[in-house]
Protein backbone atom coordinates (compact mmCIF):
# COMPACT_ATOMS: atom_id res chain seq x y z
CA UNK A 1 0.00 0.00 0.00
CA UNK A 2 1.41 3.63 -0.88
CA UNK A 3 2.43 5.26 1.78
CA UNK A 4 0.59 9.22 2.53
CA UNK A 5 2.56 12.37 1.85
CA UNK A 6 2.92 12.71 5.49
CA UNK A 7 4.53 9.20 5.92
CA UNK A 8 6.96 9.89 3.79
CA UNK A 9 7.39 13.18 4.74
CA UNK A 10 7.96 11.79 8.29
CA UNK A 11 10.70 9.01 6.30
CA UNK A 12 12.31 12.23 4.81
CA UNK A 13 12.62 14.04 8.81
CA UNK A 14 14.39 10.50 9.34
CA UNK A 15 17.15 10.82 6.85
CA UNK A 16 14.94 8.80 3.79
CA UNK A 17 16.25 9.82 0.39
CA UNK A 18 13.86 7.38 -1.22
CA UNK A 19 10.78 8.84 0.38
CA UNK A 20 12.19 12.43 -1.01
CA UNK A 21 12.16 11.11 -4.76
CA UNK A 22 8.73 9.47 -3.93
CA UNK A 23 7.60 12.76 -3.03
CA UNK A 24 9.51 14.18 -6.09
CA UNK A 25 8.03 11.87 -8.55
CA UNK A 26 4.12 12.34 -7.09
CA UNK A 27 4.02 16.19 -7.09
CA UNK A 28 6.81 16.95 -10.15
CA UNK A 29 3.80 17.49 -12.68
CA UNK A 30 1.19 18.97 -10.63
CA UNK A 31 3.40 21.84 -9.48
CA UNK A 32 5.17 22.99 -13.30
CA UNK A 33 1.44 22.65 -14.28
CA UNK A 34 0.49 25.11 -11.73
CA UNK A 35 3.25 27.25 -11.58
CA UNK A 36 3.35 27.37 -15.77
CA UNK A 37 0.19 28.64 -15.49
CA UNK A 38 0.37 31.38 -13.22
CA UNK A 39 4.06 32.21 -14.98
CA UNK A 40 3.37 31.45 -18.30
CA UNK A 41 7.19 30.42 -19.00
CA UNK A 42 8.23 27.33 -18.76
CA UNK A 43 11.56 27.22 -17.79
CA UNK A 44 10.33 29.43 -15.28
CA UNK A 45 7.77 27.77 -13.82
CA UNK A 46 10.95 24.79 -13.97
CA UNK A 47 13.08 27.05 -11.81
CA UNK A 48 10.12 27.70 -9.19
CA UNK A 49 9.08 24.38 -8.79
CA UNK A 50 12.83 23.29 -8.15
CA UNK A 51 12.98 26.13 -5.31
CA UNK A 52 9.82 24.42 -3.83
CA UNK A 53 11.57 21.23 -4.18
CA UNK A 54 14.49 22.38 -2.68
CA UNK A 55 12.97 24.22 0.12
CA UNK A 56 10.87 21.19 1.64
CA UNK A 57 13.99 19.22 1.30
CA UNK A 58 15.84 21.67 3.72
CA UNK A 59 12.60 22.35 6.39
CA UNK A 60 12.91 18.50 6.53
CA UNK A 61 14.16 18.47 10.09
CA UNK A 62 11.51 20.81 11.59
CA UNK A 63 8.66 19.26 9.65
CA UNK A 64 5.40 18.52 11.52
CA UNK A 65 2.31 17.33 9.89
CA UNK A 66 -0.17 19.88 11.12
CA UNK A 67 -1.42 20.56 8.40
CA UNK A 68 -2.06 18.53 4.86
CA UNK A 69 0.95 18.34 3.19
CA UNK A 70 -0.52 19.84 -0.22
CA UNK A 71 -1.44 23.08 2.13
CA UNK A 72 2.27 23.38 2.51
CA UNK A 73 3.49 22.73 -0.48
CA UNK A 74 0.94 24.61 -3.02
CA UNK A 75 1.53 27.57 0.18
CA UNK A 76 5.21 27.71 -0.84
CA UNK A 77 4.45 27.30 -4.82
CA UNK A 78 1.86 29.86 -4.60
CA UNK A 79 3.94 32.57 -2.42
CA UNK A 80 6.87 32.00 -4.94
CA UNK A 81 4.50 32.25 -7.82
CA UNK A 82 3.12 35.40 -6.70
CA UNK A 83 6.16 36.68 -6.15
CA UNK A 84 7.56 35.93 -9.40
CA UNK A 85 4.66 37.45 -10.82
CA UNK A 86 5.12 40.67 -9.39
CA UNK A 87 8.49 40.89 -10.13
CA UNK A 88 8.31 40.12 -13.72
CA UNK A 89 5.09 42.03 -14.60
CA UNK A 90 7.19 44.69 -16.36
CA UNK A 91 9.13 42.67 -18.75
CA UNK A 92 6.72 40.95 -20.01
CA UNK A 93 6.31 40.69 -23.36
CA UNK A 94 3.07 41.43 -25.86
CA UNK A 95 3.02 38.39 -28.61
CA UNK A 96 2.91 40.26 -31.52
CA UNK A 97 0.15 39.50 -34.68
CA UNK A 98 2.50 39.41 -37.09
CA UNK A 99 4.71 36.66 -35.62
CA UNK A 100 4.78 33.25 -36.97
CA UNK A 101 2.72 31.05 -35.54
CA UNK A 102 3.89 28.26 -33.17
CA UNK A 103 2.12 25.72 -31.89
CA UNK A 104 2.97 23.93 -28.14
CA UNK A 105 2.79 20.21 -28.87
CA UNK A 106 2.06 18.23 -25.91
CA UNK A 107 5.29 17.00 -25.52
CA UNK A 108 6.00 20.87 -24.84
CA UNK A 109 8.09 20.79 -28.78
CA UNK A 110 7.13 24.19 -30.69
CA UNK A 111 7.03 23.88 -34.49
CA UNK A 112 6.39 26.86 -36.59
CA UNK A 113 2.52 26.34 -38.98
CA UNK A 114 2.06 27.87 -42.05
CA UNK A 115 -1.12 29.43 -41.94
CA UNK A 116 -1.44 29.20 -45.86
CA UNK A 117 -1.28 25.62 -45.80
CA UNK A 118 -5.05 24.18 -46.51
CA UNK A 119 -4.49 21.09 -44.88
CA UNK A 120 -7.93 20.36 -42.77
CA UNK A 121 -6.68 18.55 -39.83
CA UNK A 122 -3.37 21.52 -39.69
CA UNK A 123 -7.09 23.75 -39.74
CA UNK A 124 -8.61 21.86 -36.67
CA UNK A 125 -5.36 22.24 -34.91
CA UNK A 126 -4.97 25.86 -35.54
CA UNK A 127 -8.50 26.58 -34.32
CA UNK A 128 -7.97 24.47 -31.31
CA UNK A 129 -4.87 25.90 -30.36
CA UNK A 130 -6.70 29.85 -30.68
CA UNK A 131 -9.27 28.70 -28.74
CA UNK A 132 -6.49 27.21 -26.01
CA UNK A 133 -4.79 30.43 -26.48
CA UNK A 134 -7.34 32.53 -25.93
CA UNK A 135 -8.41 30.75 -22.55
CA UNK A 136 -4.89 31.34 -21.15
CA UNK A 137 -5.40 34.62 -22.18
CA UNK A 138 -8.23 34.81 -20.03
CA UNK A 139 -6.91 33.16 -17.50
CA UNK A 140 -3.47 35.40 -17.43
CA UNK A 141 -5.59 38.71 -17.61
CA UNK A 142 -7.11 37.77 -13.64
CA UNK A 143 -5.61 39.48 -11.32
CA UNK A 144 -2.95 37.02 -9.36
CA UNK A 145 -4.55 35.83 -6.36
CA UNK A 146 -7.69 35.11 -8.34
CA UNK A 147 -5.77 33.44 -11.10
CA UNK A 148 -4.15 30.93 -8.35
CA UNK A 149 -7.34 30.35 -6.28
CA UNK A 150 -9.24 29.21 -9.79
CA UNK A 151 -5.79 27.35 -10.83
CA UNK A 152 -5.88 25.88 -7.05
CA UNK A 153 -9.54 24.75 -6.97
CA UNK A 154 -9.82 23.71 -11.20
CA UNK A 155 -6.45 21.81 -11.89
CA UNK A 156 -5.48 20.67 -7.99
CA UNK A 157 -8.85 19.96 -6.51
CA UNK A 158 -8.32 21.29 -3.54
CA UNK A 159 -11.23 21.84 -1.10
CA UNK A 160 -12.27 25.10 -0.46
CA UNK A 161 -10.30 24.79 3.95
CA UNK A 162 -7.14 23.92 1.90
CA UNK A 163 -7.37 27.38 -0.71
CA UNK A 164 -8.14 29.25 2.07
CA UNK A 165 -4.95 28.16 4.14
CA UNK A 166 -2.98 28.70 0.67
CA UNK A 167 -3.85 32.19 -0.13
CA UNK A 168 -4.31 33.37 3.87
CA UNK A 169 -7.76 34.31 3.48
CA UNK A 170 -11.22 33.10 4.81
CA UNK A 171 -13.75 30.43 3.26
CA UNK A 172 -16.08 32.71 2.62
CA UNK A 173 -13.28 35.38 1.04
CA UNK A 174 -12.28 32.90 -1.21
CA UNK A 175 -16.13 31.87 -2.66
CA UNK A 176 -16.30 35.39 -3.01
CA UNK A 177 -12.65 35.44 -4.64
CA UNK A 178 -13.28 32.37 -7.08
CA UNK A 179 -17.04 34.05 -7.68
CA UNK A 180 -15.24 37.04 -9.00
CA UNK A 181 -12.85 34.80 -11.15
CA UNK A 182 -15.51 32.75 -12.72
CA UNK A 183 -17.29 35.73 -13.69
CA UNK A 184 -14.40 37.22 -15.19
CA UNK A 185 -13.85 33.74 -17.01
CA UNK A 186 -17.49 34.01 -18.46
CA UNK A 187 -17.27 37.42 -19.66
CA UNK A 188 -13.99 36.93 -21.60
CA UNK A 189 -15.00 34.00 -22.86
CA UNK A 190 -18.46 34.72 -23.75
CA UNK A 191 -17.92 33.62 -27.86
CA UNK A 192 -16.36 30.51 -26.68
CA UNK A 193 -19.46 30.16 -23.97
CA UNK A 194 -21.92 30.73 -26.50
CA UNK A 195 -20.51 27.79 -28.67
CA UNK A 196 -20.61 25.38 -26.08
CA UNK A 197 -24.33 26.38 -25.03
CA UNK A 198 -25.29 25.62 -28.57
CA UNK A 199 -23.40 22.35 -29.02
CA UNK B 1 -32.44 32.44 -1.31
CA UNK B 2 -31.47 35.60 -3.06
CA UNK B 3 -29.34 35.88 -6.21
CA UNK B 4 -26.58 37.47 -4.41
CA UNK B 5 -26.69 34.89 -1.47
CA UNK B 6 -26.66 32.14 -4.45
CA UNK B 7 -23.11 33.61 -5.36
CA UNK B 8 -21.07 31.91 -2.77
CA UNK B 9 -22.47 28.65 -3.09
CA UNK B 10 -22.48 28.45 -7.21
CA UNK B 11 -19.25 26.98 -7.61
CA UNK B 12 -20.05 24.82 -4.58
CA UNK B 13 -23.39 23.53 -6.40
CA UNK B 14 -21.33 23.02 -9.89
CA UNK B 15 -18.38 20.86 -7.78
CA UNK B 16 -21.32 19.06 -5.76
CA UNK B 17 -19.65 19.71 -2.49
CA UNK B 18 -22.67 21.68 -0.75
CA UNK B 19 -24.39 19.81 1.97
CA UNK B 20 -27.61 18.43 1.06
CA UNK B 21 -29.95 21.28 2.48
CA UNK B 22 -28.27 23.70 0.65
CA UNK B 23 -28.26 21.60 -2.50
CA UNK B 24 -31.94 21.64 -2.37
CA UNK B 25 -32.23 25.14 -1.53
CA UNK B 26 -30.59 25.94 -4.45
CA UNK B 27 -32.11 23.90 -6.94
CA UNK B 28 -35.67 25.41 -5.10
CA UNK B 29 -34.03 29.07 -6.28
CA UNK B 30 -32.92 27.86 -9.72
CA UNK B 31 -35.88 26.71 -10.68
CA UNK B 32 -37.35 30.48 -9.79
CA UNK B 33 -34.65 32.23 -11.58
CA UNK B 34 -33.90 32.35 -15.14
CA UNK B 35 -30.83 34.61 -14.94
CA UNK B 36 -29.04 32.16 -12.17
CA UNK B 37 -29.64 29.41 -14.32
CA UNK B 38 -27.97 30.69 -17.06
CA UNK B 39 -25.63 31.72 -14.98
CA UNK B 40 -25.06 28.16 -13.53
CA UNK B 41 -24.66 26.81 -17.11
CA UNK B 42 -22.22 29.13 -18.03
CA UNK B 43 -19.93 29.01 -15.12
CA UNK B 44 -20.36 25.32 -16.37
CA UNK B 45 -19.10 26.05 -19.94
CA UNK B 46 -16.22 28.06 -18.07
CA UNK B 47 -15.12 24.84 -15.99
CA UNK B 48 -15.46 22.97 -19.38
CA UNK B 49 -13.31 25.10 -20.95
CA UNK B 50 -10.93 25.17 -18.31
CA UNK B 51 -10.10 21.36 -19.24
CA UNK B 52 -9.00 21.43 -22.46
CA UNK B 53 -6.17 23.16 -21.62
CA UNK B 54 -3.70 20.62 -22.26
CA UNK B 55 -1.23 19.23 -19.13
CA UNK B 56 2.62 19.75 -19.49
CA UNK B 57 5.36 17.46 -18.66
CA UNK B 58 8.30 18.64 -16.64
CA UNK B 59 11.25 18.47 -19.19
CA UNK B 60 14.25 15.43 -18.78
CA UNK B 61 16.51 16.71 -16.39
CA UNK B 62 13.85 18.46 -13.86
CA UNK B 63 14.65 15.61 -11.59
CA UNK B 64 18.15 15.75 -12.17
CA UNK B 65 18.42 19.41 -11.49
CA UNK B 66 16.67 18.94 -8.18
CA UNK B 67 18.84 16.24 -6.95
CA UNK B 68 21.91 18.35 -7.91
CA UNK B 69 20.89 21.56 -6.28
CA UNK B 70 20.27 19.03 -2.86
CA UNK B 71 23.42 17.44 -3.34
CA UNK B 72 24.56 21.19 -3.25
CA UNK B 73 22.79 21.80 0.09
CA UNK B 74 25.17 21.93 3.15
CA UNK B 75 25.16 19.45 5.47
CA UNK B 76 23.48 20.03 8.85
CA UNK B 77 25.53 19.14 11.57
CA UNK B 78 24.65 18.81 15.30
CA UNK B 79 26.98 18.83 18.13
CA UNK B 80 26.31 14.86 18.36
CA UNK B 81 28.03 14.53 14.61
CA UNK B 82 31.06 14.42 15.74
CA UNK B 83 31.21 11.72 18.68
CA UNK B 84 29.98 9.08 15.58
CA UNK B 85 32.64 10.56 13.37
CA UNK B 86 35.62 10.14 15.63
CA UNK B 87 35.40 7.75 18.79
CA UNK B 88 39.20 8.52 19.74
CA UNK B 89 38.77 12.12 20.18
CA UNK B 90 36.30 11.25 22.53
CA UNK B 91 37.78 8.79 24.30
CA UNK B 92 41.52 10.82 24.46
CA UNK B 93 38.85 13.73 25.57
CA UNK B 94 37.32 12.14 28.46
CA UNK B 95 40.64 10.83 29.69
CA UNK B 96 41.91 14.85 29.53
CA UNK B 97 38.53 15.56 31.90
CA UNK B 98 39.34 12.86 34.02
CA UNK B 99 43.10 13.63 34.30
CA UNK B 100 41.99 17.62 35.32
CA UNK B 101 39.14 16.49 37.90
CA UNK B 102 41.89 13.61 39.53
CA UNK B 103 44.36 16.25 39.60
CA UNK B 104 42.36 19.80 40.94
CA UNK B 105 41.19 16.84 44.11
CA UNK B 106 44.75 15.84 44.91
CA UNK B 107 46.35 16.94 48.46
CA UNK B 108 48.31 20.20 48.64
CA UNK B 109 51.19 19.55 50.47
CA UNK B 110 52.57 16.64 53.34
CA UNK B 111 51.59 19.18 56.40
CA UNK B 112 48.44 19.00 55.49
CA UNK B 113 48.56 15.13 55.16
CA UNK B 114 50.08 14.87 58.71
CA UNK B 115 47.34 17.32 59.99
CA UNK B 116 44.29 15.20 58.18
CA UNK B 117 46.32 12.00 59.82
CA UNK B 118 45.77 13.11 63.47
CA UNK B 119 42.50 13.78 63.09
CA UNK B 120 39.89 16.27 63.05
CA UNK B 121 40.50 18.10 66.63
CA UNK B 122 44.45 18.55 65.46
CA UNK B 123 42.68 19.82 61.95
CA UNK B 124 40.22 22.61 63.82
CA UNK B 125 43.19 23.84 66.61
CA UNK B 126 45.72 24.39 63.83
CA UNK B 127 42.82 26.66 62.24
CA UNK B 128 42.33 28.45 65.24
CA UNK B 129 45.88 29.36 65.48
CA UNK B 130 46.32 30.72 61.57
CA UNK B 131 44.70 34.31 62.64
CA UNK B 132 47.94 34.24 65.26
CA UNK B 133 50.39 33.58 62.46
CA UNK B 134 49.46 35.82 60.58
CA UNK B 135 49.96 38.97 62.81
CA UNK B 136 53.55 39.94 62.93
CA UNK B 137 53.08 42.16 65.84
CA UNK B 138 52.13 39.14 68.16
CA UNK B 139 54.99 36.82 66.62
CA UNK B 140 57.39 39.47 67.34
CA UNK B 141 56.52 40.02 70.70
CA UNK B 142 56.18 36.46 71.79
CA UNK B 143 58.46 35.59 74.30
CA UNK B 144 58.59 31.75 73.76
CA UNK B 145 60.14 32.21 70.51
CA UNK B 146 62.53 35.01 71.64
CA UNK B 147 63.52 32.46 73.84
CA UNK B 148 63.86 30.01 70.93
CA UNK B 149 66.32 31.73 69.51
CA UNK B 150 68.46 32.48 72.71
CA UNK B 151 68.24 28.57 73.12
CA UNK B 152 69.36 27.84 69.30
CA UNK B 153 72.15 29.68 68.97
CA UNK B 154 73.43 28.51 72.07
CA UNK B 155 73.18 24.57 70.19
CA UNK B 156 74.50 26.24 67.23
CA UNK B 157 78.10 26.91 68.73
CA UNK B 158 77.74 24.01 70.57
CA UNK B 159 77.48 22.03 67.78
CA UNK B 160 80.59 23.64 66.07
CA UNK B 161 82.71 22.86 69.42
CA UNK B 162 81.83 18.96 68.65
Amino acid sequence: MARTDVQLMLDVKAGDEQSFALLLHRYRTPLVNFLYRMVRNREQAEDLAQEVFIRVYRARADYVPSAKFTTWLFRIATNLALNSVRDTRHQRMEVSLDAPVTVDSEEGDERRIDVAEKNPNIEEHLVQEAQRDMIRHAIDKLPEKQRAAVLLHKYQELDYGEISKILSCSESALKSLLFRAYETLRVELAPLVALRAKN
Amino acid sequence: MSCTRMETRLLGYIDGRLKESEQREMEKHLAACPACTVRVNEFRSVSSLLDELPQIEPSAAFDVRVRARIAAEPVKQNWWSWVGAAPRVLVAASMLLLATVWVGHRPADNANMASSNSGDETQIMQDQDLPVLENYDVLANFEPLTELSQADSTDDSSEQEM
